[in-house]
């Protein structure tokens, strides 16, 4: 196979590869997912709280 | 109370006091060798004290004391309440520290002495870069031992852009730093030629893309929620921004040899990809920055958030300048120029440095059990003269490096040239002057932090966190 044809392969799977992350990152099926992840630094809140004896 | 209900804020303390510590000593020494660009003597003819030996010292101060003591330390942190979970490993948490800090001491006594791999960003002889592999792959089992074991379900992205950041940076120190030894002090690469010159800039650019910029962006997708109080604008865009990143840096360092004997199709990919790293970069910085939407009016009070925000301004901009200047025509003005080196701080001093800051005002109080810190007003004031300082650093070096590209190219008509090197090198006294009072003016802020932080510390009790149990 000539090298450049390997070349235009490896370029084409690239952008299939970001396209599909795209896609999934994005896809409704994650949402809740990622919401719950978005979160992840404030479902410890409490603690800040109660040591620094903020009321 | 056992040490498994609570969280390791011990390492952690360590590690974010010595980020000021060595943020200090390290731009110290940048303010030196700025202030001998202009007057030489100030090396006041000792052989340890010259620019050409300091100047490595500076870089690795700043880069892997400062900045690696702020990763490894944020880290730490951000793994632990993200994972909700006790650091993994027991001991080993604390090798990584006291190791660290033997690299750091064995670097300023050796840096200074001359010896040097003289790979740039890679100078450390062979014994410390051992010493680096030890306590890396100690970090590595910490942090993904402790997100094996941790007790919530998914990932937080800021663990994702720390791993990236660790692997990555293990991975680039082995490769580059292959070299055989000759002696106690002295080793040579293992490549040859234009291929050593190719593995050390596809090291030097991902410790830019991985060590200043990945590690960094861990920091800022934990802190800037944290301290704006509400989650991250998309977190969807946040898993783009991750992949889109990590796989294009790879492949933009060959325009660092730009015009060199690397062959010309290898400097294209590198200017390609280093075009393509826009998206990714600015679509980062919009999510940070649009993580405040809805809640501007914070910036006016809040200057630990105004040093988050702004540190993210800088972001943008360098990740702009940047791949303008990776196009081979601009490559060919800006290269060797000043203007790299204020491009360089555009991104240390103003990204690197600004988030790192914020982020340590954000962790001393909660390290130690207070509200705040000793003074907030001290912050504010800490963050102009930081603001204040890169403007100035960073225009002066903009307008000396362009006039000193267009006096080194420029040709009189029967082809001689114009301009002699000393004759540029005169033109720059002015422009290192102004760059000299910005780089001070951000260590002097760097002092009122020093202040600031021991204040806060002086009275308190360290508190170590209980874990949230299950219920």
């Amino acid at each position: 196979m000539d090298i450049n044809t390997l070349r235009g392969i490896t370029t084409v799977l690239a952008l299939i590869a970001f396209i599909a992350v795209v896609i999934w990152a994005f896809s409704k099926r994650r949402k809740s997912a990622f919401d719950e992840a978005a979160n992840l630094p404030f479902a410890d809140d409490e603690i800040d709280q109660k040591s620094q004896g903020v009321k | 109370m056992s040490t498994e209900t609570t969280y390791n804020y011990k390492v952690v303390r360590q590690f974010t006091i010595m980020t000021v510590v060595w943020g200090i000593v390290g731009m110290l020494v940048g303010v030196l060798i700025a202030a001998q660009l202009i007057w030489p003597n100030l090396n006041f003819d000792i052989p340890w004290l010259t620019y050409s030996r300091l100047r490595p010292l500076h870089t690795n101060a700043v880069i892997f004391a400062f900045g690696g003591s702020a990763l490894i330390g944020t880290s730490y942190y951000v793994v632990q309440r993200t994972c909700q979970t006790r650091l993994f490993g027991g001991g080993l948490a604390a090798f990584t520290f006291w190791g660290w800090m033997l690299v750091i001491v064995l670097a300023a006594v050796t840096l200074p002495l001359g010896l040097t791999s003289s790979k740039e960003y890679a100078e450390l002889e062979w014994p410390v870069d051992l010493l680096i592999t030890a306590v890396w792959v100690a970090y590595a089992i910490v942090f993904f031992g402790t997100i094996v074991k941790r007790k919530t379900k998914h990932i937080y992205v800021a663990n994702w852009f720390y791993g990236a950041f660790i692997l990555t940076i293990a991975v680039l120190h082995i490769v580059n730093s292959a070299e055989i030894p000759v002696s106690w002090t002295k080793s040579y690469s293992v490549y040859p030629g234009t291929i050593d010159a190719m593995v050390q800039w596809w090291y030097g650019h991902n410790a830019v893309g991985f060590f200043l910029t990945a590690g960094f962006l861990g920091m800022m997708y934990y802190f800037i929620p944290k301290q704006a109080n509400r989650p991250v604008f998309s977190y969807r865009l946040s898993v783009v921004h991750f992949w889109a990143l990590i796989s294009t840096y790879m492949w933009a360092g060959p325009h660092h040899l730009h015009y060199t004997a690397l062959p010309n199709w290898a400097q294209s990919v590198g200017m390609v990809f280093s075009l393509i790293l826009l998206a990714p970069s600015w679509g980062g910085m919009i999510n940070g920055i649009m993580t405040l939407s809805g809640a501007w009016h914070k910036l006016r009070t809040d200057p630990i958030l105004k040093f988050l925000i702004v540190s993210l301004s800088f972001y943008g901009m360098s990740t702009f300048e940047g791949p303008m200047m990776s196009v081979k025509t601009v490559n060919a003005l800006s290269h060797y120029t000043e203007w790299t080196i204020g491009h360089v701080h555009s991104g240390a001093l103003g990204w690197v440095a600004m988030i790192t800051i914020g982020s340590v005002y954000f962790l001393l109080p909660k390290l130690f059990g207070r509200e705040q810190m000793y003074s907030v007003k001290l912050i504010d004031w800490h963050f102009w003269m930081s603001t204040i300082g890169v403007v100035l650093y960073v225009v002066a070096l903009w307008v000396a490096g362009i006039m000193q590209g267009l006096m080194w190219r420029a040709v009189n008509a029967d082809g001689t040239l114009t301009y002699s090197f000393v004759e540029s090198l005169e033109a720059m006294y002015p422009f290192y002057f102004v760059r000299l009072i910005g780089g001070g003016l951000f260590f002097l802020g760097m002092l009122v932090m020093a202040y600031n932080m021991v204040k806060t510390i002086s009275g308190a009790k360290a508190v170590n966190d209980p874990i949230p149990q299950a219920a």
